[in-house]
């Protein structure tokens, strides 16, 4: 019983996990059709931000939650006005000049705060469950996790904002011919994807610590699952990151970590070649 | 004047005919630390080959070309440390790096993923295979007489001999020379399989894969068929990389020599295989002089340069500058002949 309770929470992190890397890109990719390769350092300038900040005395939760979405933000704001904005209509290029950025990050980052793990204390302690002992953290981040992903469906279903958004992604010619700045309307997007991947970098910041390479380890399943998803973004990510995080995460347990990746990839690839157009592009085709 | 066929041929051959003056010239006229450095960039050379022909001539863009470099390179390290000679190995390295892609092909061409998602799909396989091998660090991962190692890597892999003389390990000079002959030979076969019938069908598939589905061709299996060459040369530069630096480690599969082997391409122009080469020397001998001063981090250069290149110059540095030549020759002999068409 413990132990089933224990698993089912183990489960659960991972697909939260899933979800909160994920929607940043989902939400960019929904709408403008690019990956921004680029996501997973955003995630670890994330990380720097709430390493940084808390060294200077600054509270862990407004480290977290707010400076590292805010400081990610502005940044990917940043980003698209030089970078981005040149290569709307131009997949291939959008997404080689994003993984050009993703190196040079990397490099950037290597340079000034040097190869090395740096950490941040976890907040919370230890929770009994029988004999075993989950992290509250652990839960933290199953919490933030739904309540992350319900603000954004919220957000998209019920206010102008996400009506506009919505539309664009639906038919951008259209928007703009009744009187929507898309540019605007895309700048603010990649801003706020480049927001959401800086709170899923400070909400990881505490377990995994941050090191200039941590992207890489969090982007490809980041990918993964938004392409698997398909367009929509709650329903393809919520979907996505169940289906591959609950596999993924029960092979880890049956064979150990090294497998739980390849099968996650695994099982994509069949979905991808059953669905090729991601999940929402069959099934639940009218969500958001 | 000639035709437009006959002075492709003729740009080939003048290529084979160069790369065979390098062949017979380097070894004699350089020392040995040179010609090292050179059987680098052949290795590289090839490598690029891989990506210049699916990306330039298939209108396939990997994102995860690296993967097979190093599945090519650990394929034929642990199949060399088994059976103690190279030849075999080599062609194991070769075969496996094609099967692998064509099951990868399978999924994603048969799937019919495009753009994005076929980008996102090699780029997450590399980074699966990345973490998988990483992970092998423990005793238990071992193949007969080969230790994974994890992130360790595989040392003193075995230096290649040649195939008619298993029993003696090749001098540099002569390692050289071989892999100079397979760069020579793989780029005139990937040369006359541009221009047969099959060639033809795989431009006209980059150029509009509905029409040319629309016109009876099954697109998915052309596109399997050129990803799977792809694969094999991606394979055998592995294995020679492997042979050449006897070590090889997970690193090999990094995002890092992705993006190196796409910027190769990209600087070079898309859509031809020369150009392509031309990327490897020029970009690799650069970044072997910056790395010497130690002054620049390599992946602020590689990623700068790849923003650069994507945002002015998408056709590549040097059809660019051949563009620009182009122009002028034509603009001044133009004025000339004004009034004849």
């Amino acid at each position: 019983m413990d132990y089933s309770l224990v698993v089912a929470i183990e489960l659960l992190r991972e697909v939260a996990g899933l979800i909160l890397i994920a929607t940043g890109l989902a939400v960019i990719f929904g709408m403008m059709r690019v990956i921004n390769i680029a996501h997973g350092e955003f995630m670890m300038l994330g990380g720097y931000t709430v390493v940084l900040t808390t060294k200077f005395g600054v509270n862990i939760w407004v480290a977290i939650l707010i400076l590292a979405p805010l400081a990610v933000g502005v940044f990917g704001i940043i980003v698209e006005r030089l970078i981005i904005r040149h290569l709307y209509g131009r997949i291939i290029d959008s997404l080689l000049a994003t993984w050009g950025l993703s190196l040079f990050l990397i490099g950037f980052v290597t340079v000034v705060f040097g190869n090395t793990v740096e950490g941040v204390s976890t907040p919370f302690s230890g929770l009994p469950i029988g004999q075993y002992t989950v992290a509250i953290y652990t839960l933290f981040l199953i919490f933030a996790a739904v309540a992350f992903i319900t603000s954004v469906y919220l957000t998209l279903r019920y206010t102008k904002a996400g009506l506009i958004a919505r539309a664009t992604m639906q038919n951008p010619d259209m928007v703009e011919s009744l009187g929507v700045n898309s540019k605007l309307v895309y700048m603010a997007t990649f801003g706020i994807g480049a927001a959401f991947a800086g709170l899923a970098g400070g909400l990881l910041a505490p377990i995994s610590g941050v090191v200039p390479g941590m992207g890489a380890l969090l982007i490809g399943k980041a990918f993964i699952t938004v392409v698997t998803g398909g367009a929509a973004v709650v329903a393809g990510t919520l979907s996505a990151s169940g289906i591959l995080g609950t596999i993924s995460q029960a092979v880890t347990f049956a064979t150990g970590p090294v497998f739980g990746d390849a099968t996650l990839l695994f099982v994509a690839l069949i979905l991808l070649r059953l669905l090729p157009q991601g999940i929402t592009g069959r099934i639940f085709t009218r969500s958001v | 004047m000639l035709n437009n066929v006959s002075k492709d041929w003729l740009g080939a051959g003048f290529v084979t005919v160069l790369g065979l003056a390098i062949l017979y010239f380097v070894p004699i006229l350089f020392d040995l630390f040179e010609v090292l450095q050179m059987t680098k960039y052949v290795v590289l050379s090839l490598f690029v080959l891989s990506l210049a022909y699916i990306w330039g001539f298939g209108g396939i863009l990997s994102f995860g070309q690296a993967g097979f470099l190093g599945l090519g390179g650990y394929i034929f390290a642990v199949s060399a440390i088994n059976m103690g000679q190279t030849t075999v190995p080599f062609l194991i390295a070769i075969v496996g790096c094609a099967l692998f892609a064509a099951a990868l092909g399978y999924f994603m061409f048969y799937g019919r993923l495009n753009d994005v998602y076929l980008g996102v799909v090699t780029l997450v396989v590399t980074l699966i295979l990345w973490k998988l091998i990483n992970h092998t660090a423990g005793p238990e991962y071992i193949v007969g007489k080969a230790r994974l190692g994890g992130f360790n890597g595989i040392p003193s892999i075995p230096i290649m001999t040649l195939p008619w003389r298993p029993d003696q390990e090749m001098e540099p000079a002569q390692m050289f020379q071989y892999f100079m002959a397979i760069l020579i030979a793989v780029y005139v076969l990937l040369h006359l399989l541009i221009k047969s019938k099959f060639g033809r069908v795989a431009i006209s598939i980059r150029e509009n894969e509905v029409r040319t589905g629309l016109l009876g061709y099954d697109v998915r299996f052309y596109k399997l068929c050129i990803f799977t060459i792809g694969g094999a040369v991606g394979g055998a530069a592995g294995a020679m990389w492997a042979s050449y630096q006897t070590f090889v480690d997970p690193n090999i599969f990094s995002l890092e020599w992705s993006a190196k082997c796409l910027i190769w391409v990209m600087a070079g122009g898309v859509g031809t295989l020369f150009g392509p080469i031309v990327g490897v020397i020029a970009l690799e001998y650069l970044s072997f002089q910056l790395g010497q001063t130690d002054l620049i981090n390599n992946l602020i250069v590689l990623g700068t340069v790849l923003i650069f290149l994507v945002l002015l110059l998408p056709k590549g540095i040097f059809p660019t500058f051949r563009d620009i030549i182009v122009k002028l020759w034509r603009g001044r002999r133009g004025s000339e002949e004004r009034g004849s068409p």
